[in-house]
């Protein structure tokens, strides 16, 4: 056997609360960030991660609550990303109760955090996000605020180089693919395993169970998805299923 | 009511494993406070991150005699992750070679495969006598992540009751149970109902 392949729902958390509408049945309060959480646990999600959008301070400490009480409901592992910007932003999530931290612009800026995080919590802990978008020449380039400024950044060698400074994962975003729902981008996947060995989490462009097992036979080792799960729209069992069907292992 | 110590000797998510053992119906304490570990029914060593700093962790914490005493006098320790690593008698990080407790024989080396961390749900090969995995169906997964572990040796079998697992074509210990000592390599803490079931097995062993 081998270790199976992690479908991984996404939150966007606001000031605590779960920012995009989810049409999940039998809840209490859909906006709850813990009860969502642990739906996609009964649902046989393989993880949880958390991005928090908030813009202020207030909005942080929320956030800190939040985490502590799915840590204290939910027993699969729990990413934060969101504004992590130091080794001392990453020991408060872990101190609340995280297991990863989502690390994004920052290491854009300073790239020795990477290697600061590392050394101070083991690799495991990061997951180094990548928002990545095709160019006019062709290439992929790094951006920051949702897709909307360029980096100057070349992605792939950004992506090798994020490995050797001792990310833990990459969580892979395709800016182009993300909200199209015609598939993941599996050339942006395919480049990006070329040059690391570290998992690689696809993000982006999920429509259906069946734009998932491409994902993975392009060099994914686990597939992250936001509205296409709250929506209903797709299910994680339909999506472990639609795996199960490429030949490729699961936890059910 | 079953008292058990997870001790706090740095820093890493420790509320996850306080809570699912609290679940379990044990009174859990989080804490760095020696005399505690020492004195609760079970001891919980966690531990994220290098070898070399967990241990240097352990022994700025003075823990190790403890832990070494708890079980020369039969009284429960389970490690988890890194904390189960360091029981083993030594771990080897870039070359460079970290003395462990010794409570159990091999040594920790890189995983021999080409995708690390070992992260994810995989399955575990559980011997039919062990005790920690006691109604754990044939087909569960844990939830691992590391990038380090002990390969199965003869010295370990002879002394221990060894669950394997394997990623790509490593072989590695995924726990081990010898007297009042466990260790798990992956988060039982994290492995939602299959970890549940472990938590519960060992919190029933304490005061056996």
């Amino acid at each position: 056997m081998a270790v199976a392949i992690r479908v991984i729902p996404c939150l966007d958390v606001d000031h605590g609360r779960v920012v995009k509408g989810v049409n999940f049945e039998n809840l209490r309060d859909a906006g709850d960030p813990v009860e969502l959480a642990a739906a996609y646990d009964a649902a046989g999600a393989d993880e949880v991660t958390f991005l928090d959008v908030s813009a202020s301070v207030e909005g942080r400490g929320t956030m800190l609550e939040v985490v502590r009480r799915t840590a204290e409901t939910v027993f699969i592992p729990l990413t934060v990303g969101g504004g992590v910007r130091s080794v001392s932003d990453v020991d408060v999530l872990l101190r609340a109760g995280a297991d990863k931290v989502g690390v994004n612009t920052a290491a854009i800026y300073d790239p020795s955090l990477i290697e600061d995080i590392a050394k101070r919590f083991g690799s495991q802990v990061i997951v180094l996000s990548l928002d990545v978008r095709r160019t006019v020449h062709g290439t992929f380039e790094v951006t920051t605020h949702g897709g909307r400024k360029s980096e100057g950044l070349e992605a792939i060698g950004w992506a090798k180089r994020v490995a050797e400074l001792g990310a833990g994962e990459i969580l892979l975003n395709s800016m182009d693919a993300d909200g199209t729902k015609a598939g993941f981008d599996l050339e942006l996947i395919a480049r990006v395993r070329e040059v690391v060995d570290i998992p690689i989490i696809a993000s982006g462009g999920a429509g259906k169970a069946e734009d998932f097992p491409p994902a993975i036979h392009a060099g994914a080792d686990a597939v992250l998805a936001a509205s296409v799960f709250h929506f209903g729209e797709v299910t994680i069992a339909e999506v472990k299923k639609a795996l199960l069907n490429a030949g490729l292992p699961v936890r059910v | 009511m079953t008292s058990v110590v997870v001790l706090d000797y740095g820093s890493g998510n420790l509320r996850s494993a306080e809570r699912a053992l609290a679940v379990t119906g044990a009174e859990v304490v989080v804490t760095t406070d020696l005399e505690r570990a020492a004195s609760a029914d079970g001891l919980v060593v966690p531990g994220v991150g290098a070898f070399a700093a967990c241990m240097a962790g352990i022994d700025r914490a003075g823990a190790g005699p403890v832990i070494a005493a708890r079980v020369a006098e039969g009284r429960p320790v389970l490690g988890i992750c890194v904390g189960a690593q360091i029981m083993f008698d030594s771990g080897d990080e870039h070359g460079v070679v970290t003395k462990g407790l010794g409570l159990l024989p091999g040594a920790v080396t890189r995983l021999a495969a080409t995708r690390v961390p070992h992260m994810g749900w995989n399955t575990l090969d559980h011997p039919a006598e062990s005790e920690l995995f006691e109604g754990v169906p044939a087909d569960a997964r844990a939830y691992f992540v590391h990038s380090y572990a002990v390969t199965p040796n003869a010295d370990l079998d002879g002394v221990a009751i060894v669950t394997t697992s394997t990623h790509e074509r490593a072989t590695f210990v995924a726990a081990a149970e010898r007297g009042a000592l466990a260790v798990a390599q992956f988060h039982p803490e994290k492995s939602a109902a299959v970890g549940a079931i472990i938590l519960k097995n060992w919190v029933g062993l304490l005061r056996g």
